[in-house]
């Protein structure tokens, strides 16, 4: 184990930290001095271009989906190693580069394993056939006796064998196949089962490499000054203080580039982080806010997304005639729901070293959750071509949506250009809370009617900012937010109402930055959603889970509903002052449902157990979604109980982890997860188990103390 | 600036740094050692922990100068003697990390309470991890994977000393 370290971290100082993860058993793969001193004339050969097989055997996969936790270096290997016949443990990851040739590489929207299912395992059984068809031409016999197993092709008749590495020469010279076949799955060797993640031994000893861990020569050390209400303009800066400080070398003005705007910023360079972090204590900047105290503002912004709930939206779907139907109705209720906006807080902050050259190229060391994208947007921004842009990426100390964003590592790239050195920018803690992009703040306005014990009509009226319309292209005025109507449509809600249905979107802008935050919009308005259909079924007198199935004729939704109903035991009785409540949501093409139990407990209620079922269709390590699940639960629960961010006036109200807290050890439920096998295609893992969780404990309180929280976050110890 | 005669895991260290500087930057940036991680810089999320004398210590909280000649400075690197301690290995059979950046100062504060307390309590737990965040939520395997270490630990040679 020792030399496999040795050799591990040789091999990254030697990559320039392009690399991480399992370089088992090979010892500095591109490092040339190293590779000759092993195995001299070594020729590496580029299967596909997700495959290098050196003729020493050596194997090489290249992971194309940054890995920030949600265990893609072990899931995506696994695709590829399965079809390719291959062990894991001996075959060396890297990560890919962002080149056009290994196509999409963003870590998001729970894509890993799912869009990468076909065209990976593909590139896997492709480079297998090769390899095949080589021994087979090599020892003259049918294709169709050889087979292929841990690294090598064998012909069990003559009982001859070859390594991969013996054959990769010749198998490159082959036109790679279209269509490979692939394995079925009831083959399936490493797909589906429980395997340890082999990058866990380097995250438990301090040896993995995560962004802000890089050191390249020369580099120095950059903190930023940024403007309290985002968009504020510098009236004047004083840096005589800050340039008092030891190690501190300039104080520049520099710029933040959000995808949509570029805002003013000030840096402070210094020989070390340290340095440059008190020099920032010490500069003084005066903001222009303009207009932004009013623009950049939670309560103004809330206060316009509940007068829109007074009107009429733009219609995604209208089945029947809601409108007339709702104002017929007997037995209706109307009501609103409301999120905060949340900072996604990664421990490790945003951070990014940048190199930018005299001859104008740019090479970047960052943790991105998309190295394709940071080329697409370093090239803009420098207006340089995409082979001018070098991108490592290290391991992601945590992301969540955040760092697919890439306005710090455009700050590290100006600050290089202007100060002519590789420079590390690392933000604060108080930066990452106070700038944002944060998750939006949404409001659900719901109608909704019951008929002879069932509901039947349903109105979901979705209105707030749009990351598509501020972060991507603008909204017209006439258009809603397409990512929304997805989620909160019928079409994947799968509820059948059957006397009328409605969902609806109104636009409320915003100049709070806003972007993706683990299972997006899902978290927003999986809280309305669920949380109304229990107060219909209330409303109808029937049991909430009886209610839903009523409405649910979707057979994988109901076995997922069915299933956690027998796993919490939903049907118990429960002692006086407890409560359960269950809600149910598909995101990211998979079905989690959740059912939380709660306790009465002085002025609020205590949560005892939640109980999560997912079904994701097919998934690689049983284990690894029982890890994302409950990082799920466990960021659903903050998101339900701790702190949203507010801004008041142009400034942000909280500023670190005392103000915006996230959930403590000690404030654990239990929990148990359960896999639905349904056997579909692959659906995401890293977000879906996330939507449901707010939900069912809004329900749970309500079932334990007859309170009904519409407004997140809320005080379990106070219910008010 | 100053110069610090610093006990690193059991190495010895030079540095020359500004005295308020936090032992967190010291021991990244000039020891090299870049397993203790930066978090928030308020001793409010324990990225940072490493042990002073044996003691947990929030070392962007630290700073260089309180840092005593005799006092012996353990960071994560530090841990386990060269080969993966109990508790490393019980973190491993857990499978607790999901990015990990946070399990180098979680596996800190959880020596140091094996150190003090071989057979802790839920409630022990609890008081000794509840000051360490982890955004991904592996909490309830950290739990577990205490208790497994305490429970190798009760039938290892090894026991106590070598984690």
């Amino acid at each position: 184990m020792k030399n496999i370290q040795t050799s591990r971290r040789d091999f990254l100082k030697a990559s320039g930290l392009t690399t991480f993860g399992l370089a088992l058993g090979i010892s500095g793969f591109t490092k040339d001095a190293s590779l000759k001193k092993i195995t001299p004339a070594v020729l590496k050969l580029e299967i596909n271009p997700f495959i290098i097989i050196d003729t020493a055997g050596n194997i090489t996969l290249v992971n194309p989906r940054p890995d920030m936790g949600q265990g893609s270096t072990q899931a995506v290997p696994s695709l590829l190693a399965e079809e390719l016949e291959v062990n894991l443990e001996k075959v060396l990851i890297i990560q890919s580069d962002g080149k056009e040739k290994y196509g999409s590489q963003v870590s998001g929207g729970s894509s890993s394993v799912r869009e990468l299912w076909l065209p990976i395992r593909k590139a896997g059984a492709a480079a297998r056939e090769m390899l095949t068809v080589t021994a087979a031409k090599r020892w003259n016999v049918p294709v169709t006796e050889c087979h292929a197993e841990d690294g090598a092709v064998f012909h069990k008749a003559s009982g001859k064998s070859l390594t991969y590495g013996e054959l990769a020469d010749d198998a490159s010279k082959l036109e790679i196949p279209s269509d490979p076949k692939l394995k079925d799955p009831k083959d399936f060797k490493i797909i589906g089962k429980y395997n340890k993640r082999l990058d866990v031994p380097d995250r438990v000893t301090g040896k993995a490499v995560y962004g802000i861990d890089v050191d390249v020569p020369g580099m120095v050390y950059a903190s930023i000054v940024h403007s309290p209400a985002i968009h504020g303009k510098i009236v004047s800066i004083d840096d005589s203080e800050a340039k008092k400080i030891k190690d501190v070398l300039q104080v520049i003005k520099t710029e933040r580039t959000m995808p949509h705007r570029t805002s003013e910023a000030v840096a402070v360079i210094a020989t070390n982080w340290w340095a440059a972090v008190k020099g920032k204590k010490a500069l003084v900047v005066k903001w222009d806010n303009g207009n932004f105290e009013k623009t950049v503002d939670t309560a103004g912004y809330f206060a316009e997304t509940y007068e829109a709930a007074k009107k009429q939206g733009i219609n995604y779907e209208e089945k029947g005639d809601f409108t007339a139907k709702y104002a017929a109705a007997k037995e209706k209720l109307e009501t609103q729901y409301e999120t905060p906006f949340l900072a996604h807080a990664p421990i490790e902050p945003e951070n990014a070293v940048a190199h930018v050259k005299d001859d104008g190229s740019v090479e970047i060391w960052a943790p991105v959750q998309g190295p394709d994208w940071t080329i697409r947007d370093v090239c803009a921004y420098m207006k340089i071509k995409p082979e001018q842009v070098k991108v490592n990426v290290t391991l992601l100390g945590g992301a969540f949506g955040r760092k697919a964003y890439h306005d710090f590592v455009l700050e590290a790239c100006h600050i290089s250009k202007e100060i002519k050195k590789p420079v590390k920018v690392i933000w604060t803690r108080e930066d990452d809370i106070t700038q944002g992009p944060y998750r939006p703040g949404m409001l659900s306005h719901m109608q909704g009617f019951v008929e002879d014990g069932k509901i039947t009509g349903y109105h979901h009226h979705a209105i707030g900012e749009s990351i598509l319309g501020q972060v991507f292209k603008g909204l017209k005025e006439d258009e809603a937010d397409s990512w929304i109507g997805e989620e909160i449509s019928t079409g994947n809600t799968k509820y059948h109402f059957a006397a009328a249905s409605k969902v609806s979107w109104t636009h409320v802008k915003t100049d709070i930055p806003i972007v993706w935050w683990r299972s997006v919009y899902a978290s927003n308005f999986g809280w309305g959603q669920e949380c109304f259909i229990d107060e219909l079924a209330h409303l109808a007198k029937k049991d909430p889970l009886k209610a839903r199935l009523e409405i649910l004729p979707d057979e994988r939704f109901r076995k997922v509903l069915e299933t956690l109903a027998e796993k919490a035991g939903w049907d118990e009785k429960l002692a006086k002052g407890t409560g359960k409540g269950l809600a149910v949501f598909k995101s990211f093409n998979s079905i989690s449902a959740c059912c939380i139990t709660v306790s009465r407990k002085d002025q609020g209620v205590k949560i005892d157990k939640v109980v999560s079922v997912i079904d994701c269709g097919y998934y690689v390590n049983p284990d690894n979604v029982k890890a994302q699940t409950e990082g799920n639960i466990v960021m659903g629960l903050t998101a339900a109980i701790k702190d949203g961010i507010t801004f008041t006036n142009g400034a942000c109200n909280q500023s670190n982890y005392h103000q915006y807290n996230i959930m403590r050890l000690n404030e654990m439920p239990a929990i148990e997860i359960h896999i639905v096998d349904s056997g579909s295609a692959p659906g995401g893992v890293g977000e879906p188990g996330l939507p449901p969780v707010a939900p069912a404990l809004g329900n749970a309180v309500f079932a334990a103390t007859g309170k009904r929280m519409r407004k997140l976050p809320f005080d379990i110890a106070n219910l008010g | 600036m100053a110069a610090y005669n610093l006990s690193v895991n059991g190495k010895k260290v030079k540095v020359d740094v500004e005295p308020d500087m936090p032992l967190l930057w010291v021991v990244r940036d000039f020891a090299g050692l870049k397993g203790t991680k930066f978090g928030c810089g308020m001793a409010l999320c324990g990225a940072c922990t490493v042990h002073v004398n044996g003691q947990p210590a929030r070392s962007c909280q630290t700073p260089v100068s309180s840092i005593g000649k005799n006092d012996k400075i353990t960071t994560i690197e530090g841990i386990g003697d060269g080969k993966l301690s109990i508790i490393q290995k019980a973190w491993i059979e857990e499978q607790v990390p999901q990015c990990g950046y946070c399990q180098s100062g979680q596996i800190m504060s959880a020596v140091a309470l094996l150190k003090s307390n071989a057979s802790p309590t839920d409630a022990d737990i609890d008081s000794a991890m509840s000051g360490n965040l982890c955004r991904c939520g592996t909490y309830d395997r950290i739990r577990k994977a205490i208790h497994r270490a305490a429970a190798e630990m009760k039938v290892s040679e090894a026991g106590i000393g070598k984690m």
